[in-house]
């Protein structure tokens, strides 16, 4: 099992939600978060006053996937989540070592 | 009619002639209020709940234009406006504005001793309408410097200002003006001094309280970079901001309509004028503010709806509804650059308390010599602003008037402010202030998280 956590811009939540349902993923995890990466923060002004925005708004995503679907499930969210301008986000992988559904008792790929 | 002289003298005065003939009772009993008098008494006493009302304004303005860390403190604050306000003006405050008419104050009726409260006297108000109404005022001048002192001071130092505000700097200056002591006995030519509602006797008088503290506070830690440079520190909640603006609004509508101390045919044009001069005031700075900054930045133009509604609270009973307009809108750019010129001079005023009050409290007061054209119970003649050929001695009046009271509001507060910080200490400690004051202070959190134990 693998972890797919994305960070994506807030806007295209929906897109990548209906998206992954589509592909049949069963269920995800949303956090709004804040960062800067490439993009950085950008200037805003405030009663006149200039303010430099340092960790722009972005919302992240988590899901667990069976290790076969990883890679449609990655791509997926890319091409759901791009916009060609900078600031798209960015995608990573990691294992899991352990899954458990809570109500039932199920482990591993049983609980996905 | 439209004598307000006659009026507050039989309305407030009234206080010291009860006050004189204690404890007989029998002479206020002699006359038997007709329903008109009832009419006034309720009008202002309903006036004087919208007034009221704006205390939750004030402190929705302020609290939306900070940071989430010091809402707790910022509430306490307004809060703590209301109850020492209303307690130091009931036991001292309206004595000194009202108990008596030597020139620098009155001094009788201390915790409303002696008066004869339910007393309505012909055409006028009884002490207790009086109190009401003037209280709530009192409550108004002092919270509005609470705005321009957010995020950095002491609970303790504040408490002391506010009290000391109410009970003795703001009375002083009521006293001068409505209660017929020093500015009340100016005259040049024909001109004497007028502010229907309270552009320099509260608003200017809270804005300078403001400045004052912002002064001798000096900037939030962060406020400028190491150039120098103003760096904005945006609020966290514009809706609130925004909404304590619309309460505000509402709230103006006693606060000028009821000041004219009668239920009569005026308290509609007054309210007219009142809500031009605020709707002019935020059109003018959502224009100001986009050419300036690039953008309509909601923070700004409701401060440009509060400057236009505090110029307009000294003419609004002597101008036309077009005059009203031009006062309002003129406020609405006054604002934005007084906001970037006290930016600059690093004056840090979180929700621009000394521009909208202080600023826009002074234009309201000058207003009256270029435009005055109605005799508004203050001016005791027509025509008395420069453009109707009353010529500069209303202006002249007004200035003088204006000048009086910064001295008196700025030696005050200054030295007020300046005893607090050598003694208890006037700002909280760095630690606090980046911490937020609300755990530290308060020990509580404004948006505490939802996780509290359910056994």
């Amino acid at each position: 099992m693998k972890l797919v956590t994305a960070v994506i811009k807030p806007f295209k939540l929906d897109d990548v939600k209906d998206a992954l349902k589509a592909a049949g993923v069963a269920g995800i995890t949303v956090t709004e978060v804040r960062g800067f990466g490439r993009q950085g923060g950008h200037t805003e002004t405030y009663r006149g006053a200039e303010y430099k925005i340092d960790f722009v708004p972005k919302v992240s995503l988590s899901v667990v996937v069976a290790d076969e679907s990883v890679d449609s499930v990655v791509d997926t969210i890319v091409s759901a989540a791009a916009t060609g301008k900078i600031g798209d986000g960015k995608i990573w992988v990691t294992d899991v070592d352990r899954l458990v559904r809570i109500r039932t008792g199920e482990e591993g790929a049983d609980a996905i | 009619m439209r004598n307000r002289a006659l009026r507050i003298i039989s309305g407030l005065g009234g206080v010291v002639a009860i006050l004189a003939i204690t404890p007989s009772v029998g002479f206020a009993q002699d006359y038997v209020p007709t329903a008109q008098d009832y009419l006034n008494n309720i009008w202002v006493f309903i006036a004087g709940v919208f007034v009221f009302f704006m205390q939750a304004g004030f402190a929705l303005v302020e609290a939306g234009l900070t940071r989430a860390k010091n809402v707790v403190n910022i509430f306490a604050k307004n809060l703590a406006d209301a109850i020492i306000g209303i307690l130091a003006f009931f036991a001292v405050g309206f004595a000194l504005a009202f108990g008596g008419d030597g020139w620098f104050m009155g001094t009788e009726g201390f915790f409303l001793d002696g008066l004869d409260l339910a007393a309505i006297p012909e055409g006028g108000l009884s002490p207790a309408t009086t109190f009401f109404f003037q209280a709530v005022f009192a409550a108004t001048a002092v919270t509005i410097a609470s705005g321009a002192m957010a995020e950095r001071t002491k609970f303790s130092a504040y408490l002391i200002f506010s009290a000391v505000m109410c009970a003795v700097i703001y009375p002083i200056v009521v006293h001068w003006t409505w209660g017929g002591g020093l500015i009340a006995d100016i005259q040049i030519g024909d001109a004497v001094f007028s502010d229907f509602a309270g552009s320099g006797i509260v608003h200017m008088t809270g804005g300078i309280a403001a400045f004052m503290g912002a002064l001798f506070l000096g900037p939030r830690i962060g406020r400028y970079d190491e150039n120098g440079k103003p760096r904005a520190i945006p609020g966290h909640n514009i809706p609130f901001a925004t909404l304590g603006v619309f309460i505000l609004w509402v709230g103006w509508f006693g606060f000028n309509p009821g000041s004219e101390l009668l239920a009569d045919e005026f308290v509609s044009t007054i309210a007219v004028n009142t809500m031009l001069a605020a709707a002019a005031g935020g059109f003018v700075t959502t224009i100001a503010i986009w050419l300036v900054a690039g953008k309509p930045d909601l923070a700004m133009i409701g401060n440009g709806v509060l400057a236009g509604l505090v110029a307009i609270t000294a003419p609004c009973g002597a101008v036309t509804p077009i005059w009203s307009v031009v006062i309002g809108g003129i406020a609405g750019v006054l604002v934005v650059f007084s906001v970037l010129f006290f930016d600059k001079i690093k004056i840090d005023d979180p929700v621009g308390a000394v521009s909208v009050h202080g600023v826009c409290g002074l234009w309201g007061l000058l207003s009256i010599g270029i435009f005055a054209r109605y005799d508004d119970a203050f001016l005791g003649r027509e025509d008395a602003g420069l453009i109707y050929g009353g010529g500069f001695s209303q202006l002249a009046v007004q200035a003088l008037m204006a000048v009086i009271i910064l001295a008196w509001v700025g030696a005050t507060t200054a030295a007020l402010f300046f005893i607090l910080k050598k003694t208890i200490g006037l700002r909280v400690s760095a630690e606090e202030e980046i911490e937020g004051l609300d755990l530290l202070e308060h020990g509580l959190q404004g948006y505490a998280p939802d996780m509290a134990a359910t056994r």
